[in-house]
């Protein structure tokens, strides 16, 4: 169990040095840093002494050391174009996604998982066979279409929902900023959030569809049955409890693209957050912004990837099993 | 020994030919989701083929264009000029359908090329990898693990923003099509390296790679000419589904803004552009764009599941 943490931990760490390795020579080589501080007026003298005190005439190691140590005290340098400290603009729009981010995960966990249900267990109903076609089409819809024709429907034509921005919003402490306590802020906060999860929801209802029509063939169910126990506790006591744990590894999974897919949803509502700041990054080529975001997104899907492992590990004896006699 | 090495190159494509006279043309035949999105899928590809012979005229040719044709609604004469739209005009007094047919040439040459560039990529490093095992198949396969585990739409905009800082402002507008297809086809190319690894990894203990090794054959020959056509149905069915992906993934990317140049504009540009008359009520500037996006979208992907289910039981 130990070795085997340890063994992950550190191929995480490797992950994160690659991926500070491509950022910094992102920030490093990506157009000329010096160029992009100072304007075009300043002499060929002065640039020199930029670069001396900035340490960019020290070897590439040592600049690539001083560019970890930064990082992790949470120094990005100043972005291009909006003269602010990297740091403090991500910080100031990370609310905004991780609000988002968290409201279409749970949405799309629970509509996911009760549809899922649903349909494996009236697996020749009706319904369940329209909820299976609209879930195909909705793999096959772009998310940025699905939030244009969420905001035609239901923010030109009915004119009941916002189609931009966050609405109203109230800061807590200093630099947590919320849309959960107005009632514009929860109104601005639904169709992004479903324009968000939607996918996602299809995923986890897909496969929690799959795995319980694979318990319930199995011969403990069978058993239960046997046994004369209600179908509530046979579906919901023994079955879905058998199911939850890939679903629960899934999800856990689709919580980072969720944040990378929030770039798309962002941009399509408004919505003030890291992933529309990314956008802009990448259109104005803001080095700073754009390797300080990848390394926040590495960093997040690191350390979901690694939780992950180690639940799947905790939870699943045959697992441990299987692992043990591989690496042996 | 002449005939065993001719053997593998004249017998692969004579496969390919009975396996299209029989089993595939067979089940092609009876699967009407497949006839039905390949007709889908013809009919788009031929009006944008032809767009400049079969367009009502051509939008970027502002000589062609009448500024008092804008916004004239589908299959309604023009207040002004009396002019009929099958799909509308938009702004510019532009005609809706040339202006799609337009559209979805850009975003299929993309998608096409992307395509292409993510199968060439994943193919010889699928290959190498395969061939040569040990710590280079270890590392690039890690590599494509790492890549996997993120969302291709981020590695495409990163790629797509990494270029844009090397090439030179006059120059963006111009590569802009070009950097696109490298980054979407840089996010794309791990599906095809791991089923052209594993797939090879199987292959090359057969005999007929043996006996092309007795005689000499040069590691290339045996990769390209010997294993390469015996992988080639898992790549085709990927290629499909990846062509499907390709396209939306370029769309999302003009939508975004940071895709095709606004003069050569794609189906998600025009995507794009439609949602700001949404408001006003001009809806036909935004929907047909996007149900051709869809429609096209949808058919490659059911013929790629098609095509995967057709294959599976005797190529993999």
């Amino acid at each position: 169990m130990i070795a085997f943490i340890i063994r992950r931990l550190i191929q995480s760490i490797i992950v994160m040095v690659a991926v500070a390795a491509v950022s910094f020579a992102l920030f490093r080589f990506v157009g000329d840093p010096i160029n992009s501080m100072v304007g075009q007026e300043a002499s060929i003298d002065d640039r020199q002494a930029l670069r001396d005190s900035l340490g960019l005439n020290d070897p590439i190691i040592t600049q690539f050391g001083r560019f970890i140590g930064n990082a992790l005290q949470g120094e990005f340098g100043i972005s291009y174009r909006l003269q602010m400290p990297v740091t403090e603009l991500i910080m100031q729009r990370l609310p905004a996604t991780l609000e988002l981010a968290l409201v279409s995960g749970t949405l799309a966990f629970i509509t996911g998982l009760g549809l899922g249900v649903y349909t494996a267990l009236r697996r020749r109903g009706v319904l369940s066979n329209v909820i299976m076609t609209g879930s195909l089409i909705g793999v096959s819809l772009p998310t940025f279409l699905i939030g244009v024709l969420l905001i035609w429907v239901f923010a030109v034509e009915l004119r009941w929902l916002p189609s931009n921005g966050r609405g109203e919003v109230v800061s807590i402490g200093s630099w947590w900023s919320t849309g959960f306590l107005t009632t514009s802020g929860r109104l601005a906060l639904i169709l992004p959030a479903i324009t968000l999860g939607l996918y996602q929801m299809t995923l986890i209802m897909r496969l929690v569809r799959a795995e319980l029509l694979e318990v319930l063939r199995s011969d403990f169910i069978k058993f239960a049955r046997a046994r004369g126990l209600s179908a509530r506790a046979v579906n919901f006591g023994h079955a879905l409890k058998n199911t939850l744990v890939p679903v629960i590894t899934i999800t856990g999974l689709q919580l980072g693209s969720i944040i990378a897919f929030a770039i798309i949803t962002e941009t399509v509502f408004n919505w003030p957050g890291v992933g529309a700041l990314f956008i802009s990054s990448v259109r104005f080529v803001d080095v700073p912004v754009m390797s300080a975001y990848l390394m926040m997104i590495a960093l997040i899907f690191v350390i979901i990837n690694l939780i992950v492992d180690l639940l799947y590990y905790a939870v699943d004896p045959r697992l441990r099993v299987d692992r043990a006699a591989h690496s042996h | 020994m002449t005939p065993e090495t001719q053997a593998p190159q004249t017998k692969a494509p004579g496969r390919l030919y009975r396996a299209w006279d029989s089993d595939l043309a067979y089940a092609f035949r009876t699967a009407p989701v497949a006839i039905v999105a390949t007709l889908v899928v013809l009919v788009v590809v031929f009006c944008s083929v032809f767009a400049p012979l079969i367009a009502p005229m051509n939008p970027y040719n502002p000589a062609a264009l009448n500024l008092m044709n804008g916004f004239t609604p589908p299959m309604e004469p023009n207040a002004f000029t009396g002019e009929v739209f099958l799909l509308g005009a938009d702004g510019q007094g532009r005609d809706m359908l040339s202006t799609i047919m337009y559209g979805t040439r850009t975003s299929l040459f993309v998608g096409a090329m992307a395509v292409l560039f993510a199968m060439v990529m994943g193919i010889s490093i699928g290959l190498f990898a395969g061939w040569r095992g040990g710590w280079v198949d270890s590392a690039l396969m890690r590599i494509a693990d790492v890549q996997l585990a993120f969302p291709a739409i981020l590695i495409a905009l990163l790629v797509f923003g990494i270029a844009r800082g090397f090439i030179p402002d006059g120059l963006r507008d111009q590569l802009a099509i070009w950097v696109l297809i490298v980054a979407i086809g840089l996010s794309d190319w791990v599906q095809f390296a791991r089923v052209v690894r594993g797939a090879s990894m199987v292959e090359k203990n057969k005999e007929y790679v043996q006996a092309a090794q007795v005689i000499g054959a040069h590691p290339l020959k045996i990769m390209f000419r010997h294993i390469l056509p015996n992988v080639m149905g898992p790549v085709l069915v990927i290629a499909t589904i990846s062509l499907a992906l390709a396209i939306i993934a370029e769309a999302t990317l003009s939508f975004l803004g940071v895709g095709v140049p606004p003069t050569q504009p794609s189906l998600g540009t025009l995507i794009r552009v439609g949602q700001g008359f949404l408001i006003s009520g001009e809806w036909w500037i935004l929907l047909f764009p996007a149900v051709t996006l869809l429609a096209l979208a949808l058919s490659v992907n059911l013929l790629g599941d098609w095509l995967r289910d057709a294959l599976n039981p005797r190529l993999r």
